[in-house]
């Protein structure tokens, strides 16, 4: 079942979008190919492809982080130059600064904009508290687990409040238990004011549990987008449960006979030294 | 180990070590001293004669003196590291036409400067501050460099996409990273700073430990050239301690400066 995209009001527009990297031995080293990529206002959408597709390369494009060699990006129907002011970005990474408690984390978001310190504190406190983490606001980064950092990330991102939120693998690094808790959250919070989202993964089942759409890329090079599928699950959602529906496995099932033919081709060009310098 | 157990032992350590070297300056064995007190006095000597400084007072001068050449030497040679190290780490074309240059002059032992020096600014304070300098600056300047170049590529971009100027980035990225590094190699430029006031100090002036080393040197008088050691070693180890304090209180966002934790 493809979704038709046909959207009346577009957040992030990607049309033949494609990216090049030029090589260290000044080849060019095509990463994603003619990408069209559409998301709704207030559309939650997961891209999902094998490791090195090119999926967080299409995420950098649509924050403005890497200019497309050719192709258009549109953001709410302006062209997008320089970076998408839009947009708010987790990383893959932590990305905390490592010199600022929690709660100065967060609050920098508003201080660059001019904020007074007292009234940034204020919100970023109300923020750390949404995110499960009210007591820690003096804590600095390396004394929070994984999963708090995430938090800390979700709020230091959320406190912006963005039209659009671009996520890589947020939860990668987290383990299992974590990473549903952390689903769990961002739905929570994206439910309250639904934003449209982009949020890359190379676990189907997370981005199932998640997206109104899922979006699978092909393995890379020349990375394309290969299916669209719309999730009918209802909401509010709950991840651990929602799994264990019919409708989740039969989606998943449906999902996965297109993705594992590119996880396997995906494997097979990374296992080969030729493949480097992807995302 | 117990706190107290461990203090008893390093303080056995300085008793045998005092004691052994009480015993052979002043005992012979088979007729003569291994230890003659021309060459090596010996520490009740070397003890009075610190303890006759402080009494009398004269120490003080000579230790403020080092004290005030250390702490200029360290505030304008970090200050000027800070400020060549930002500027070539965000200069590349800058930084790469300077490198030999800078490598040139890291690579000269700076000791062979203080004759210069003392050409240039005499034999007051400024000819040792300049040789602290020469050698506070190399170490400040290549750790803030290093420490702009490698901020985070993830963290800066975090910054950007929060909506940071390059100020802004500067103020918030940059600057608390560059100044991680710096103080990271903290103890080593205080050290450098002392060493510089006291080489300097040594070959040619009027005041200050090194001075005092030197006249003691220059008239054989082992016993004082012992006590200026040993006032100097107790003035650094206080200085090294002032700057863990320091560090602590600055570096308390650092996983390895945090006592333990992470």
């Amino acid at each position: 079942m493809q979704a038709d995209v046909t959207a009346t009001s577009t957040a992030v527009a990607l049309d033949d979008a494609t990216v090049a990297f030029r090589l260290a031995d000044s080849r060019v080293y095509t990463a994603v190919e003619k990408a069209g990529l559409h998301i709704a206002h207030g559309e939650f959408v997961a891209i999902v492809g094998p490791t090195g597709c090119g999926k967080s390369t299409l995420l950098n494009v649509a924050a403005g982080l890497l200019k497309p060699a050719s192709g258009t990006v549109r953001i709410f129907d302006q062209p997008l130059s320089g970076l998408n002011r839009d947009a708010g970005y987790l990383f893959q990474a932590d990305a905390l600064f490592p010199w600022k408690t929690a709660i100065d984390n967060v609050a920098i978001g508003l201080e660059i904009q001019g904020a007074p310190r007292a009234m940034a504190l204020q919100r970023a406190q109300g923020w750390l508290t949404a995110v499960g983490l009210g007591a820690f606001g003096n804590r600095y980064p390396h004394m929070l687990s994984g999963g708090q950092r995430k938090r800390v990330g979700l709020a230091q991102v959320l406190i912006r409040d963005p039209k659009i939120l671009l996520m890589d693998e947020p939860f990668g690094p987290l383990d299992a238990q974590t990473r549903q808790i952390m689903g769990n959250l961002l739905l929570e919070l994206w439910n309250a004011d639904r934003k449209a989202v982009l949020f890359v993964t190379h676990d189907l089942e997370e981005a199932i549990g998640l997206a109104d759409r899922v979006v699978i890329m092909s393995a890379g090079p020349a990375a394309r987008i290969i299916g669209d599928w719309r999730v009918k699950l209802p909401r509010p959602r709950d991840i651990s449960e929602i799994r264990l529906s019919d409708e989740f496995h039969a989606l998943h099932r449906e999902i996965w006979s297109v993705l594992k033919d590119e996880v396997m081709k995906g494997y097979a060009q990374s296992s080969q030294a030729s493949v480097g310098a992807a995302q | 180990m117990s706190r107290a157990g461990l203090l008893a032992l390093q303080l056995l350590v300085a008793v045998i070590a005092l004691g052994l070297w009480q015993l052979f300056a002043t005992v012979p064995v088979f007729g003569h001293l291994l230890l003659p007190p021309f060459f090596f006095s010996n520490p009740l000597d070397v003890g009075s004669q610190i303890l006759d400084w402080f009494r009398t007072g004269v120490i003080w001068k000579h230790l403020a003196i080092t004290l005030w050449e250390s702490i200029l030497a360290f505030a304008i040679g970090s200050l000027g590291g800070v400020l060549v190290g930002f500027w070539f780490a965000r200069q590349p074309l800058v930084a790469a036409v300077f490198d030999p240059y800078v490598k040139m002059a890291n690579a000269l032992p700076r000791v062979v400067l203080a004759p210069i020096f003392t050409l240039w600014l005499g034999l007051g304070i400024w000819s040792k501050v300049a040789l602290g300098v020469t050698l506070v600056f190399f170490i400040v300047f290549f750790n803030v460099y290093q420490g702009v170049k490698e901020v985070s590529a993830t963290v800066l971009a975090n910054g950007r996409m929060l909506g940071m100027s390059e100020r802004q980035l500067m103020r918030h990225v940059y600057w608390p990273s560059a100044l991680s590094w710096m103080f990271s190699s903290l103890h080593t430029s205080v050290g450098f700073a002392v060493v510089g006031a006291v080489v300097g100090e040594y070959l040619g002036s009027a005041a200050g430990l090194g001075y005092l080393i030197q006249q003691a040197e220059g008239v054989f008088d082992v016993a004082g050239v012992f006590a200026g050691m040993f006032v100097l070693s107790a003035f650094v180890i206080l200085i090294d301690l002032a700057v863990t304090a320091v560090e602590r209180r600055l570096l308390v966002w650092r996983p390895d400066a945090a006592d333990g934790r992470g």
